[in-house]
């Protein structure tokens, strides 16, 4: 029994109580509600579909293996284990293919080694960026995502970054 | 988006011509359509379930009980909204199942935010601050229990597998600082 587990079920329980109590029509709510979200998802599909085209073609390419190998060398004596470069990289763009890494790292180097440490603490600080930002924008009519990306972004490099110092510091 | 798009895919196709991966990007390019369909379709019945259930808090009066408490936070971030509008209300219980790790509920309720946002700022072809703001946050990591990350670690054989929780809450903050920060100057030059 986990924690995430117990929230999941409590929250839904507390929903339908509370519903209940106060006399709200459960039903035709909870439809109403479902047919938004079902509404919101498809209406996600145009936008989705423009911007996978650029991380199938990145993943595809084998240019994020190309683009560790250049920066292993500046990684190196920065200190950061070079196993976590490509994580860093395909982490923005694609959450599946971060775990899938992550998992490759783990396996390679160990959970409670230096890289297996700070390749978790990266992947566990940081977020899909360019899908949620192509989602959040694909719900509006507005398209310019520029500056979330940019801040997002920023975001991402310092996560990357500290990660390293982080564990370094906090778990030696 | 557009713009990064179209060049991170042209650069992708530059490249594959000259590492011999080409027909590797020409399935690619078929294939995507259907991975964005997949991931969609896996996520329309979250869409509705959480929908649902959002719908039926809202109804009965508990989404406001539950965001009362974020509110002075939520206001001091996202500034000039209405305090009992319903986009306050989305952000707020947005935020709170980003914090419990819930990512298939939090995503519905922050699309139905920033529709709500749209509609109480009237944002046209341009994103509103607090548009962006709520995609930043978004495209952080909020997550107070890494789970998934904790569960691969323990698959690995760690023995400690939460061990990385400090430094997950220290690391995730700083980004989410630096990330709205930044928002913040960028949305300052308007």
């Amino acid at each position: 029994m986990d924690v995430s587990s117990v929230i999941v079920v409590g929250i839904v329980c507390g929903i339908l109580i509370y519903g209940l109590i106060k006399r709200t029509d459960v039903a035709s709510a909870f439809t109403k509600g479902a047919e938004d979200g079902l509404r919101t998802a498809f209406g996600l599909l145009p936008t989705l579909c423009f911007v996978t085209l650029s991380v199938a073609a990145l993943r595809a390419s084998g240019i994020l293996e190309m683009i560790t190998g250049l920066l292993s060398p500046l990684a190196g004596r920065l200190g950061i284990p070079v196993q976590c470069l490509p994580l860093a990289l395909l982490r923005p763009i694609s959450g599946s293919g971060a775990l899938t890494l992550l998992g490759e790292i783990l396996k390679d180097c160990g959970p409670d080694s230096f890289a297996g440490r700070t390749a978790s603490v990266m992947a566990a600080s940081t977020e899909t960026t360019f899908y949620t930002v192509a989602i959040y924008f694909g719900a509006v009519k507005a398209k310019r995502s520029r500056k979330a990306v940019i801040a997002a972004l920023a975001g991402d490099i310092t996560a990357f970054f500290l990660s390293v110092f982080a564990v370094r510091i906090i778990l030696g | 988006m557009g713009f990064l798009t179209i060049f991170l895919f042209l650069v992708s196709a530059l490249y594959s011509v000259k590492a011999g991966t080409l027909s590797a990007v020409a399935n690619a390019v078929t294939e995507c359509g259907s991975s964005a369909v997949t991931l969609v379709i896996g996520m329309c019945g979250a869409m509705a379930v959480w929908g649902g259930l959002v719908n039926v808090a809202n109804e009965s009066g508990l989404s406001e009980l539950l965001t009362k408490a974020m509110k002075p936070l939520i206001n001091k971030i996202f500034k000039g909204l209405n305090r009992d509008s319903k986009a306050t209300n989305a952000i707020a219980l947005n935020i709170t199942a980003n914090l419990l790790g819930l990512g298939n509920a939090a995503t519905p309720l922050g699309l139905s935010a920033m529709k709500l946002l749209e509609e109480e700022e009237r944002a046209g072809d341009k994103p509103t601050k607090n548009m962006t703001l709520l995609a930043v946050i978004n495209a952080c990591s909020l997550q107070i229990i890494p789970t998934t990350v904790a569960a691969l670690r323990l698959s690995s054989g760690s023995r400690s597998p939460m061990e990385i929780l400090p430094c997950v809450i220290l690391v995730s903050a700083a980004s989410l600082l630096v990330a709205l920060i930044t928002a913040e100057v960028l949305e300052g030059g308007r």
